[in-house]
């Protein structure tokens, strides 16, 4: 499960301080600016190499490469996991030339609006440059693990083909493949450890991928497919299973059925997460098979979901596993309260529970009661319209606050909240770092006073010392922004829609939140005021998007001119010629390695 | 005279008088301000009904990936009447059962339906509903779990006539 999962760490790796040294350079002639005088430069070298590999956290090897240039070759040297969080804030050539023994790539690309259909397809993020510049330098490369990617086949079989160590593919919303490329990739990575499709688009290439893993006994640990939308071939999965001793996380599409299920797991017991497919039974069988049982043998089984198409009434063969469970995701099944709370009231060791409104407040309450170890909870709308019935509220999320005290992480999708129920959570949950809360119908005000959210979403920023992301929504006036400009200390993440009323509130977001990355707004009335407000700041952040606000092209211009480094992108709507001053969306962010080339024709860089 | 604020709003300001502006017609104002205020209370209060279900949404709102909306049953499906001139859609969301769901094709089309039995289907009256699956086969009405039917239902077609008695002789 990996949606929208926080980063631990603050900005990009590559940041534009002291270059690195030429590579004319002999090692020799690098006069390091250590204080060390007795011993000969390369034996300090070794030293540092030796005791900079154990560095793994990105922020101490950022700190790191700072101390000087001897420091920042020998981190460049021993740092094996790269994480860049926006592909476009730098070219793959200088990744190659600062790090040269990279085995992992953790690479994201467009920003989140784009999910909701915010942006125009083909917009780019593509892996293609990246691959190819990596299969030159890196041939050790193990890991690749890409999020909001446009990664095609062609790249997958370049990936399959450069890299004979590879060990883990992870692609979570991606698209631009299908199952042709993941058969090569099946096929050619005789190493394979991990292949994770998590919420990604895969056309049907009508290949039977899963018969192109190698015939003998293979090191995949984990292999999730949940997200194919293709048949695929059970008798082979089920051989592959079999000759994969190691596998320990499995997630099925829907397209393998419950009884397909039961087999499966009567042949791997030893399973941790199990993500089922479709959950229903679809042949009237005499001898209908003991779903429990085989759900019972699975001792080690901590992590569930899948449950598509779920026939409530087999809900009950999970039984067995609920003691055990720490993870549960019900987000595709539309479960009544009553359906539910018989399995819920076994869940004890639960910290990660996901789930639709479909289980009310009812369900809610139901968790509060057990699942006393709780630590993240999301809720997702059955029925994701505006005006839709909104089976859950306040009261489940004040419920939710009273029993499940070590709360870090919630979403909460619903119709109607109240600011009480929001400084009751900000009171009860102080471990939260995580806060967004998506209140469909927009605009709405408290629905018990009347008033905006301004005092709720205020408790929330000045209570929760540790929040480090905010999505805030609802009826809500600047003062709510006050407040998370006042309180907002370790803000990194901040979503806004449809709220605010003028450019101060953006101001005093701009002004107040010092470690602010990432800001995205859509629908709020801030405009160029507000824009150049930020300036002192957008050098230190990882992106800001702004669509259908009060921005004018002058003033981008004028924010693109006097920030160079700065990648300032507008992109259009469909008449580009009918209001030209209108910025319909602005998405800027920092680039050491100026605009980039493959900009699509929408797509206008100031 | 005084009305009561109903979200902020005067309703005096918007109220309809019978009789010429700056008249007073005391008793029948009040009786049209009783029904006015309580229509208001009303519509605030079932704010979802009042808007019409074509609505236009808002793009990417709420901010529910598209896979996950596709998860989620489609509600409106068409129903074919065999020697119906039109056909008709409903909402399968409406319906929480089987027989909830025969009843109300059986007032839309003003037919009576046979019994059900899973073995002999419906017998008695010539009338066989039927729906279309996500697979595109054709199956009867009635045989899977509700749930199931309700997700998996992609139109509906009742039989009758010449079809249904030969696909009855023929169970």
């Amino acid at each position: 499960m990996s949606e929208d999962d926080e980063d631990q760490s603050p900005p990009s790796d590559l940041r534009s301080q002291p270059p690195p040294c030429s590579p004319n350079k002999s090692r020799n002639c690098i006069s390091s600016s250590s204080s060390s005088q007795t011993f000969p430069d390369h034996v300090l070298e070794n030293v540092l190499e030796n005791v900079l590999q154990f560095l793994d956290s990105r922020c101490d090897r950022n700190a790191a490469s700072l101390v000087c240039k001897l420091w920042w070759k020998v981190e460049a040297l021993t740092r094996s996991e790269v994480f860049i969080g926006n592909c476009y804030a730098l070219s793959p050539a200088r990744l190659t030339q600062r790090f040269k023994r990279v085995r992992s790539l953790l690479l994201k690309g467009k920003p989140r609006f784009a999910d909701f259909n915010l942006m125009p397809p083909d917009w780019g993020a593509n892996f293609a440059p990246w691959v190819s510049t990596m299969a030159k330098a890196y041939p050790w490369l193990e890991k690749v693990d890409l999020k909001r990617m446009f990664v095609t086949d062609d790249d997958l079989a370049l990936l399959a083909e450069s890299f004979p160590g590879f060990k883990e593919l992870v692609l979570v919303c991606c698209e631009g493949f299908g199952t042709s490329g993941i058969a090569v990739v099946a096929n050619k990575c005789r190493k394979l450890k991990v292949l994770d499709l998590i919420e990604s688009e895969v056309t049907d290439d009508e290949v039977d991928w899963i018969s192109c893993f190698p015939e003998d006994v293979t090191s995949l640990e984990s292999l999730a497919f949940d997200c194919v939308e293709a048949p695929i071939n059970f008798k082979a999965l089920e051989g592959l299973v079999a000759r994969s001793p190691l596998l320990r996380k499995l997630r099925l599409n829907r397209f393998v059925s419950l009884e397909e299920v039961h087999r499966l797991l009567l042949g791997a017991p030893q399973l941790t997460s199990l993500g089922t497919g479709s959950f229903s039974q679809t042949h009237q069988s005499e001898q209908e098979p003991d779903y429990a049982a085989a759900f019972r043998a699975c001792k080690s089984v901590v992590c569930l979901s899948g449950f598509r198409e779920l026939m409530p009434e087999y809900l009950p063969a999970i039984l067995p596993v609920c003691a055990n469970l720490t993870s549960l995701n019900f987000s595709y099944a539309n479960i009544s309260p009553d359906m539910f709370k018989p399995i819920i009231h076994n869940c004890h060791k639960l910290q990660v529970f996901w789930a639709l409104d479909s289980i009310c407040d009812e369900g809610l309450q139901a968790v509060a009661a057990t699942c006393k170890e709780l630590r993240e909870l999301r809720i997702f709308p059955f029925d994701p319209r505006e005006d839709s019935e909104g089976p859950v509220s306040e009261l489940g999320l004040q419920a939710i606050s009273e029993g499940c005290r070590k709360l870090e992480s919630v979403l909460y999708f619903c119709q109607r909240m109240t600011n009480a129920a929001l400084v009751a959570i900000s009171q009860n949950c102080p471990e939260l770092t995580v806060f967004r809360l998506c209140i469909m119908g927009r605009h709405r005000p408290d629905h018990v006073t009347g008033k905006a959210m301004d005092e709720g979403f205020g408790a929330i920023v000045k209570n929760c010392k540790k929040l480090t992301r905010l999505a805030v929504s609802g009826l809500l006036t600047d003062q709510a922004f006050r407040y998370m400009g006042e309180y907002g200390k370790l803000i990194r993440t901040l979503s806004v829609a449809f709220a605010g009323d003028s450019d101060m509130a953006l101001r005093h977001v701009l002004e107040g939140c010092p470690k602010l990355q990432k800001l995205e707004i859509r629908d709020s009335p801030f405009g160029d005021v507000a824009l150049r407000s930020g300036m002192h700041r957008y050098y230190n952040m990882r992106f800001v998007w702004m669509s259908a606000c009060s921005l004018s092209m002058g003033c981008c211009k004028d924010v693109a001119r006097a920030m160079p480094n700065l990648v300032v992108e507008v992109i259009g709507s469909d008449d580009d010629d009918e209001n030209r001053e209108y910025v319909e969306t602005l998405y800027m962010y920092r680039s050491l390695d100026g605009p980039r080339k493959d900009a699509p024709q929408f797509v206008t860089i100031l | 005279m005084t009305y009561e604020k109903v979200n902020e709003l005067n309703l005096k300001d918007t109220e309809l008088r019978l009789g010429l502006p700056g008249t007073e017609q005391a008793k029948e104002e009040q009786e049209v301000s009783c029904v006015r205020s309580n229509k208001r209370q009303l519509q605030s209060d079932n704010e979802e009904e009042s808007t019409p279900p074509t609505k236009t949404q808002i793009v990417g709102w709420p901010p529910v990936r598209s896979y996950r909306k596709n998860n989620n049953s489609v509600s409106y499906v068409k129903v074919s009447m065999d020697g119906a001139p039109y056909l008709r859609k409903i909402d399968l969301k409406t319906y929480k059962n089987y027989p909830e769901l025969l009843k109300a094709l059986e007032n839309m089309f003003k037919f009576t339906i046979g019994e059900y039995s899973e073995r002999e289907g419906y017998k008695g009256s010539g009338v066989i509903p039927t729906y279309e699956d996500k697979d595109g086969d054709w199956m009867l009405v009635g045989d899977v779990p509700w749930d199931m039917f309700s997700s998996s239902c992609k139109r509906l077609r009742i039989m009758k006539g010449s079809d249904a008695l030969a696909l009855d002789s023929a169970l």
